[in-house]
């Protein structure tokens, strides 16, 4: 294959992958933007999507759309009660203490996982049988199809609600000024709640569509493609919603492209890379504002 | 006069965003004098406190402080050079004693090497005497010579205001910046610090400028006064011909609508 | 009092090791459990070592990992292809993780708190990656027959040097500097602080130690595979939780710490799947509770201890 061809059908997958990307990290941006903590165990919600999809099939024999349902509800409920448990009663303390926390509850969904659903990988049920589609030289799987659908969908379902509720409104509000928003009647608890809901719901459609893609699932999927959204929240520019879409493909771009340059190994490292390049160079993003310090 | 002068602020101008917070602002301080800085809230005192300790960046003019050029240096230089200063809401090192928060202080005049630290060798240890020495003489001087072990954030409001001054003195300063020292105090305290201040002013010889609002402490304490409002400089002299200065008055009056 | 303290100190120090002998001797104590012992200096020295850097200094580092990897393998290197005394190779491993440090430490800098977290987990994958990619050091099939030189002794010795540099360099100027830095960055500048020098100095003399524990490490275990677990994240939040839970800027709570969940793990071999739920509930809880960390800030001693017991008197008999 010619390399201008490889390189447009990495660029097919890695807008695939990338899709992904931005789905987890919209959560961490939101999740950012309103209470300015990384959520470490977000990539470990991802994860418990996907158990929660691979159940809800062959368990529930549910099909494909009520299983991401039932899963994104689930994943709701289990990002809701970890910020109720973990993350609220630290909320007046130093950053640091919650990122701790944040790093103890993703630990503790990996080990929980790995003792609940057991430590190897699982096959995850193929709801659609595989089929690729020809388009000129390059062609594209009808599961990468699915993660654009599922994934346009979804963000264009976030925007209306970030844009259009009163929910939405009220989190803007919350994530521009917290004392100000609660001045004029909002209820904050309920927003980060909301918020928490919401972005554990995209990770979780998210760890769905992974697994149908590469087909298997396991307790420490969550680590790698958590750590590289949040990489992609910040490249956008942290706590920016469309930030995380635009981060969010051009990781997964630039991931695939990295493979066809040079060995798979260094798949990894592009991630980091690029975080540490981003951060000193444009410690904002590429949406950002730059913001005055305040002494 | 100006060759006299120790402290020399020539158009000095900083702008946040398309707000200009200092604008155009000159002024001089003769050694040893107690010069005070005052206006209505918003004026723009603290940002000239901060443009003159290298913790804002300056868009225009210049500072200079006897023969060296403090414009847009980074604060620890500016310390270096002999400029200290306290802050409008106490940057005490509140969980370290307030010990530790003046030896800290001494750091740009300490010796011992870092491998003499490392073996906590004789050097350091007669070196370290010396600081602690050095600390308590401080202490003593702001009236807290039992208070060296509390930490220093236990202790009330009005004591740290002192602790921080003891502190900004452990660097053997030249200009020592004071803002707003006597906010928070009673009458009492605010008389305790009045004397404290003269009392720096004369025996370490130092030169002073101070941002309060207490303007019974200002008119009683300072030799000299500057007068800012919305980020201009609108009158400078003894607090006599200030009193009497009907900008100021107007200011006064017309800013704060009191 | 001063030198009769240290006096006691050393004495101690030396007592523990001759009774380790004996009982080693003896056959009381197995191979097995000096191996443990030596593995519980080795933690000494990482977490003795990033307490310097995250509770000091107040830079929150969770890459300590890849320091510890750089000696590690560069050590392995030196001893098993140039055939270097493993004095030289430990010292050479950890000016390699001290230059590694300062590399990081200087444009990491510029971030602060939680990015700069992230920034340095994220320095820490880019060192894993690479040894990955390395085939000098065995690449992705790991680092196998590294010679076995690694004794209790050294650990042990390895550990009281790590400790009395970093007690002595945070009680002297330097180190109220770097607490100057962690408590107010922007009071510290004002009083003459140059607080990116004690930020990037922190951070080498932290990565120094970190790289002479990994090379330890090396040629204790004998073999070094480039996985998460033993020089990627995985290890690096390992050792922070043993900061954490020790306490951030107490050395005697890092060395509690790190012993403890050295040994208790092997104890409780059976439970390991439970050990890593345990582990995290502990590191939630105390952080919700008790967020600096079960000693913060203080050390144990015995002339403290003492001093609490007269202050307990003291008050008892004032009420």
């Amino acid at each position: 294959m010619p390399w201008h061809i490889a390189a447009l059908q990495q660029l097919i997958n890695g807008l695939a992958l990338g899709s992904v990307y931005a789905l987890i990290a919209l959560g961490y941006t939101m999740v950012y933007g309103i209470i300015k903590l990384i959520n470490f165990a977000h990539g470990d919600i991802y994860m418990l999507g996907a158990y929660f999809g691979f159940y809800a099939i062959t368990m529930l024999k549910l099909s494909l759309v009520p299983a991401m349902l039932v899963s994104m509800a689930a994943a709701a409920l289990v990002g809701v009660l970890l910020e109720r448990i973990a993350y609220r009663p630290l909320r007046s303390s130093s950053r640091i203490a919650v990122l701790i926390t944040a790093i103890g509850a993703s630990l503790l969904f990996q080990s929980t996982a790995q003792l609940v659903f057991g430590a190897s990988f699982k096959p995850f049920p193929q709801a659609l049988p595989f089929r690729r589609i020809q388009l000129g030289p390059v062609f594209i799987t009808n599961r990468q199809l699915l993660i654009f659908g599922v994934a346009v969908l979804l963000m264009v379902l976030l925007h209306l609600i970030v844009n259009y509720t009163k929910v939405g409104k009220a989190m803007r509000a919350v994530a521009i000024d917290k004392e100000a928003a609660l001045l004029m009647g909002v209820n904050i608890d309920r927003i980060i709640s909301a918020t928490f809901a919401l972005g554990s719901a995209l990770a979780a459609a998210a760890g769905i569509l992974v697994g149908m893609y590469y087909n298997r699932i396991d307790p420490y999927m969550g680590m790698m493609p958590g750590l590289k959204a949040f990489v992609a929240a910040v490249l956008g520019g942290i706590g920016i919603v469309p930030g995380a879409v635009v981060g969010g493909l051009l990781m997964g771009v630039a991931e695939n492209l990295v493979v066809t340059i040079g060995s798979s190994t260094l798949r990894d490292a592009v991630a980091f890379a690029v975080l540490i390049v981003v951060l000193l160079f444009r410690p904002n993003g590429l949406l950002g504002k730059k913001g005055i310090e305040k002494v | 006069m100006a060759t006299t002068a120790e402290l020399m602020v020539s158009n000095l101008s900083v702008q946040f965003g398309g707000l200009k917070a200092v604008d155009q602002v000159c002024f001089s301080l003769k050694p040893k004098t107690l010069g005070g800085l005052i206006g209505p809230n918003g004026a723009g005192k603290t940002t000239v406190f901060n443009a003159l300790t290298g913790m804002c960046p300056v868009t225009s003019g210049q500072i200079r402080f006897k023969d060296k050029q403090l414009t847009n240096e980074p604060p620890h230089v500016i310390a270096r050079y002999g400029v200290a200063r306290t802050f409008q809401n106490i940057r005490l090192f509140r969980n370290l004693s307030v010990l530790d928060n003046l030896r800290i202080a001494y750091h740009q005049n300490r010796k011992y090497s870092l491998l003499c630290g490392i073996f906590h060798s004789p050097r350091y240890k007669r070196e370290e005497a010396q600081i602690t020495a050095k600390a308590e003489e401080m202490l003593d001087l702001v009236g807290l010579a039992d208070k060296g072990e509390h930490l220093a954030g236990s202790l009330p409001y009005g004591e740290q205001r002192r602790v921080e001054i003891a502190r900004a003195l452990m660097l053997s300063p030249r200009l020592l910046l004071l803002d707003e020292p006597a906010a928070g105090m009673n009458p009492q305290e605010t008389q305790t610090l009045l004397e404290l201040i003269r009392r720096v002013r004369d025996e370490l010889e130092i030169t002073v400028l101070l941002i309060e609002h207490d303007m019974k402490l200002v008119m009683n304490l300072c030799e000299e006064l500057f007068v800012l409002d919305y980020g201009h400089l609108i009158a400078t002299g003894d607090p006599k011909s200030i009193q009497r200065n009907q900008r100021v008055v107007e200011a006064y009056l017309g800013g704060n609508g009191a | 009092m001063k030198r009769l303290n240290s006096l006691i100190s050393c004495t101690a120090l030396l007592l523990v090791y001759l009774v380790v002998k004996l009982l080693e001797s003896r056959g009381i104590l197995l191979p097995y459990h000096v191996q443990i012992l030596s593995l519980c200096c080795i933690n000494i020295i990482l977490v003795v070592s990033l307490n310097l850097i995250n509770g000091f200094t107040g830079q929150f580092s969770i890459g300590h990992a890849g320091f510890f990897a750089i000696g590690a393998y560069a050590s392995a290197y030196l001893t098993v292809h140039l055939q270097l005394p493993f004095v030289l190779a430990i010292i050479c491993g950890g000016i390699l993780a001290g230059l590694a440090g300062l590399a990081v430490g200087l444009p990491a800098l510029r971030l602060r708190g939680d990015y700069l977290a992230i920034a340095t987990l994220g320095f820490g994958e880019i060192i894993r990656v690479i040894i990955l990619n390395t085939d000098a050091v065995g690449g992705a099939r790991g680092f196998s027959g590294i010679p076995k030189y690694t004794t209790f002794g050294l650990a042990y010795l390895t550990a009281i040097i790590t400790v009395v540099v970093i007690r002595n360099f945070v009680t002297s100027d330097f180190g109220r500097a770097c607490l100057a830095v962690r408590e107010d960055e922007i009071a510290a500048e004002s009083l003459g602080v140059n607080s990116t020098y004690f930020k990037v100095l922190a951070f080498a003399i932290g990565a120094f130690f970190a790289g002479a524990a990994g090379a330890l490490f090396s040629h204790y275990l004998q073999y070094m595979a480039p996985t998460p677990s033993q020089i990627g994240f995985v290890k690096s939040i390992d050792i922070l939780i043993m900061v954490v839970l020790g306490g951030l800027g107490s050395i005697t709570g890092s060395i509690f710490a790190a012993v403890f969940l050295t040994i208790i793990p092997e104890l409780l071999r059976g439970f390991a799947e439970y050990r890593m739920i345990i582990y995290p509930i502990l590191l939630i809880v105390v952080m919700i509770y008790r967020p600096a960390g079960l000693l913060s800030g203080q050390e144990f001693s015995l002339s403290n201890l003492a001093k609490h017991f007269k202050g307990a008197k003291a008050h008892g008999n004032h009420s």
